[in-house]
């Protein structure tokens, strides 16, 4: 056992031992566990939230990406900002709604606004399977970062299962008390390590920013802009959209919002969300850093440029410590994922067929349900390839089908029948289905279109064809709830 | 529609919008590729712009508390 390993696993025991003491003194019903009481603060919502942006994939795929991409990966900067922008009128009008009505989950919203609890079968399904890959990946993540910093000691396949097993135990002992606790703890530790590699490697390597982007450009000319083909500035602009469209679909983001005290605390929050982001800028300095030290990583193997480069460069003790900051962004997320989609198999699933179920009932298969959900991934992080990240496109596109149905539903006179919502979102759904088993794109289904349009993602088709059966079957179903009213008029 | 949503969609333009002209890598600005320091002028510019919304947005005197 190295020093790095003595480092991580010490946060990890700190971590589940802020958990069990986050949950002290407080009756754990279903409203504890799930949405914390709805008593959290700015601070508390704000680290919540903006755990769900530096999980895993920003810290070892966004400096990936940076590696392997180079330019593109500037979208993630740009999608949080638009999406924050729009968190300010969002969040509260979902949030104010929630409280009135005792909500719990992403899917009692559906359920409630179109009174209809089979819209919340179909809401919860889209949900659990949207959030399979997403917990996958933060394992996936969690077993690269253990195995590169035990130099190899501990096994990527270990790595996952302990990984898997004490997120589970800590989010079946304090449920959300304990993420934002472990929350709290993480944003300090990758702010502060973020933001010495992406200084100290620059300097180290290159002598600075520019020296450094300068030396990239030269070796790759163009690699730092958008490319005029596939990940073009449509692409971008798309991309970029949909994303933030999606960014507060996710069943786990949407729970957290319930979580708040006020609705002020969103509005403000919006104000920092943006600048916080930044964060994001030193993760990428890290990953370009790393293109002409560290040579010849492939595909997938990008995500480990932050970890070889900070193993090349650090004594153990420092790679524990960036380890243990990667290990706590896998656990934060993977814990919200874990409850969430375990109060969506019992609230929104098992209880619409089984109504006599109590609220206790509820609240024990929900946390039964947390090791059955981490074994599921637990397996598909071991059997799945590299196509993670195309299922993890496929979450954000399938979560992204329920924005419409959800704006209309905000609005004083919704226009939308639950019927509507309905077809739409099952029909946006099959497509991204479609679209992501055949892999096909724009520009393999219509090769006749000019470049911008073949480069645009592939989720818009999905979008639109969602919104215009939304529409449409809304208009059909209300004139014939219209006749049909008459007709029992008239007779 | 209101002031403060105007004020919302200035970022939707600069960073949708503008971001084909901005597509370059020099000059570099603060050190970075001037691609990647447009789109960091937004997300600061953004957090301005929040601020000042937040600040005429009458619903935040109401609520307070």
């Amino acid at each position: 056992m190295n020093a790095a390993l003595i480092i991580i696993f010490a946060f990890l025991a700190l971590s589940i031992f802020l958990g069990i003491r986050a949950r002290k003194g407080k009756d754990m019903t279903l409203e504890q566990w799930t949405v914390g009481g709805r008593g959290f603060g700015t601070i508390f919502v704000f680290l919540l939230m903006a755990g769900e942006i530096y999980t895993t994939f920003t810290f070892l795929g966004g400096s990936g990406w940076a590696y392997g991409k180079g330019g593109p990966t500037f979208y993630i900067l740009a999608y949080g900002c638009l999406a924050y922008i729009m968190s300010y009128w969002l969040l509260p009008a979902i949030w104010k709604y929630a409280k009135e009505n005792k909500l719990m989950s992403q899917s009692d919203f559906f359920v409630s606004k179109y009174k209809s609890p089979y819209l919340g079968i179909l809401v919860s399904v889209v949900g659990v399977i949207a959030l399979i890959p997403y917990l996958v990946l933060q394992l996936k993540g969690l077993g690269i970062i253990v195995s590169e910093a035990s130099y190899g000691t501990i096994s990527p396949t270990l790595a996952v299962w302990i990984g898997a097993i004490s997120v589970t135990v800590y989010v079946m002992i304090s449920g959300i008390h304990g993420s934002a606790w472990t929350a709290v703890m993480k944003d300090i530790m990758i702010l502060g390590i973020v933001l010495f590699l992406g200084i100290y490697l620059p300097l180290h390597f290159y002598g600075g920013l520019q020296p450094m982007f300068e030396a990239i450009d030269h070796a790759k000319p163009g690699f730092l802009a958008l490319p005029a083909s596939g990940l073009s500035t449509s692409w971008f602009v798309t991309t970029v959209l949909l994303t933030a469209l999606g960014f507060y679909m996710w069943p786990h983001t949407f729970g957290s919002i319930y979580s708040a005290q006020n609705a002020k605390v969103f509005r403000k929050n919006t104000i920092v969300m943006p600048l916080y982001q930044l964060v994001l800028l030193f993760v990428f300095f890290v990953g370009f850093a790393a293109i002409l030290q560290v040579k010849g990583l492939q595909g997938p193997a990008g995500d480990l440029a932050l970890l070889r480069l900070s193993i090349q460069t650090f004594d153990p003790w420092v790679v524990g410590l960036i380890g243990a900051a990667g290990l706590l962004t896998a656990i934060v997320p993977g814990s919200m994922i874990l409850m969430a989609a375990a109060t969506l198999l019992s609230k929104n699933i098992y209880k619409v067929f089984a109504p006599a179920t109590s609220d206790k009932q509820i609240s024990t298969l929900a946390k039964c349900l947390v090791p059955v959900v981490a074994l599921v991934a637990v397996y598909f992080t071991l059997q799945g390839g590299t196509t993670i990240v195309t299922l993890l496109l496929m979450g954000y596109s399938l979560v992204t089908q329920l924005f419409p149905a959800l704006v209309f539903s905000l609005g004083k006179n919704n226009m939308v029948t639950k019927q509507g919502a309905f077809a739409g979102i099952l029909i946006g759904v099959l497509t991204v289905a479609y679209v992501t088993v055949t892999s096909s794109t724009i520009a393999v289904l219509f090769p006749q279109l000019p470049q911008v349009v073949k480069d645009m993602n592939v989720g818009v088709i999905a979008l639109v064809v969602n919104l215009v059966v939304t529409l449409g079957v809304s208009v059909v179903t209300k004139q014939a709830a219209v006749v049909k009213k008459s007709n029992e008029h008239l007779a | 529609m209101k002031i403060q949503h105007l004020f919302a969609l200035i970022p939707f333009i600069g960073l949708l919008g503008g971001i084909s002209f901005a597509n370059k890598v020099t000059p570099y600005v603060a050190g970075m590729p001037f691609l990647l320091f447009y789109i960091v002028m937004w997300v600061v510019l953004t957090s301005v712009i929040m601020f000042v919304i937040y600040k005429i947005d009458p619903v935040n005197r109401k609520e307070e508390m």
